[in-house]
């Protein structure tokens, strides 16, 4: 009997998993396990284009058609089980059970199942509330957006200030609201984020910071409006939430597992060591000696390619009963996000900055190109690029890749 | 090998320039310039282009 590779999920990470081992010289028997009935899409452009494409119904199936990824020649004999949910594992005895009783026996397991929303911690009013994952998402939200419509974005980090501009620009009177004081203050460090935050408000769009939602009002079970913690009311047609996420992991429950914070990974993606299972794209906690040994999840979408990459290096090493690659797993992370007429471009991992300089540009004047870099006890750790012309990308990301070398990195 | 960008979909990202840069390049106004017949032995670095493109606008054609 040829080995069996389970993959559960089936988006980018899922994709790329089954790619990897193909190329990567698994012949074997591969299965991907989606629970959406789409086949892979990008997901990036939900809160952007989609909402607003003017041709076509926008039904989720329209969207996830139009947005599908071209799987790889090599990966034209996987077998997609789509539309169904993994709901137990036993990685004991290797097995996965799916929703409706299926149940797939394995020799070497990738996990892929990555992120859904966080939702406000209020149950009602139910309607006219939305989050933004999925090509169902965008497509229920599309539906709802309309000229004149009052919008209130919960959460100001990258897609909630996405979704908030898209929205802007379809002709929706928008409020996005951030407990914290500044827009995506995690991912761009406050002195950009302060300049962003300006660029924002002067772009039009409102913009209440340093507070947080405490309710939501409505009638008929459709909400009314945002009430925030000093009382106020922002009124609203409709409510996005974009407050987060959690990752996928209740259905490997029971196999003694850490399922605290994603999967926890070692340096070649191994769930805490085993050998057999590997875990992909967002819902993996590694450590990136790029940096330091700390495990983390990252939530950027070049995670599922460079994660499933030495992912499937490693199950096919497994399989074959071989060692596997003595090389350590350091990816430079790297995110975009195109808002309010603004392009940023990040290289490295601003997060874990402890300071920044701006070493190109303004940043009262955003739209004229500003570079940021962001350092951690002295060393780049990253950078932010706003509005930079792409030509001058590489030598940006050449100044993260140089500095941020790997831990007992030999120069 | 044929590579093929689909400049309705290309948004200038820049990250296939990164990925494969003996055969994209962004030009000084920041556009996309490339090798549409690049050599064989540079196809592993045209298919990470393709995986990269956030905007998956890049085709191969054989």
């Amino acid at each position: 009997m040829p080995p069996t590779v389970v993959v559960v999920g089936a988006s980018l990470g899922g994709l790329r998993a089954a790619e990897q081992l193909r190329a990567q010289g698994f012949g074997g028997r591969l299965l991907v396990v989606g629970a959406e009935p789409w086949m892979p899409y990008n997901r990036p452009p939900l809160s952007k284009e989609a909402l607003g494409r003017g041709a076509g119904d926008g039904t989720a199936a329209d969207l996830a058609a139009a947005l599908a990824f071209r799987p790889r020649a090599a990966a034209h004999d996987v077998g997609w089980v789509l539309g169904r949910t993994a709901v137990g594992a036993d990685l004991a005895a290797r097995t996965v059970t799916l929703d409706d009783g299926t149940v797939l026996g394995y020799d070497a397991l990738v996990v892929a199942t990555g992120l859904r929303p966080r939702r406000l911690p209020v149950e009602r009013p139910a309607g006219g509330r939305f989050t933004l994952r999925t090509a169902d998402d965008a497509a229920a939200l599309r539906r709802e957006v309309r000229p004149g419509a009052r919008a209130v974005v919960v959460g100001g980090g990258f897609v909630g200030c996405e979704t908030a501009g898209t929205l802007a620009a379809l002709g929706c009177r928008v409020t996005v609201v951030e407990p914290l004081p500044v827009p995506m203050l995690r991912g761009v460090g406050p002195e950009l984020g302060t300049a962003l935050l300006t660029h924002h408000r002067e772009a039009g769009l409102r913009l209440e910071t340093g507070i947080g939602v405490s309710d939501l009002v409505g009638r008929d079970d459709r909400v009314t409006g945002v009430r925030l913690d000093d009382g106020s009311v922002l009124p609203a047609d409709l409510v996005v939430e974009s407050v987060g996420s959690y990752p996928n992991v209740e259905w490997l429950a029971g196999n003694g597992l850490d399922l605290s914070d994603g999967l926890l990974c070692d340096n070649d993606l191994r769930v805490e060591g085993r050998r057999d299972v590997v875990a992909v794209g967002d819902v993996a906690r590694f450590p990136n000696p790029r940096f330091d040994e700390v495990p983390r999840r990252v939530e950027h979408w070049c995670v599922p390619g460079d994660t499933a990459r030495r992912a499937a290096a490693t199950v096919v090493a497994h399989l074959a009963g071989a060692a596997t690659s003595p090389e350590p797993f350091a990816p430079l992370p790297a995110f975009w996000s195109d808002q309010l007429g603004l392009r940023l471009q990040s290289f490295g991992a601003p997060r874990l900055a402890d300071g920044a300089d701006v070493v190109e540009g303004d940043l009262t004047d955003l739209r004229a190109g500003v570079a940021v870099v962001h350092r951690r006890a002295g060393r780049v750790v990253g950078t932010v690029l706003v509005n930079v012309p792409a030509a001058r990308h590489a030598g940006y990301r050449s100044l993260v890749a140089d500095a941020a070398h790997p831990v007992g990195h030999r120069v | 090998m044929k590579v093929v960008v689909d400049m309705t979909l290309c948004q200038d990202h820049g990250q296939c320039a990164i990925a494969a840069p003996e055969v994209f390049r962004m030009d000084e106004d920041s556009k996309l310039v490339f090798d549409a017949e690049p050599d064989g032995s540079l196809s592993d670095a045209v298919q990470d282009a393709i995986d990269v493109c956030p905007v998956q606008a890049i085709f191969l054609e054989r």
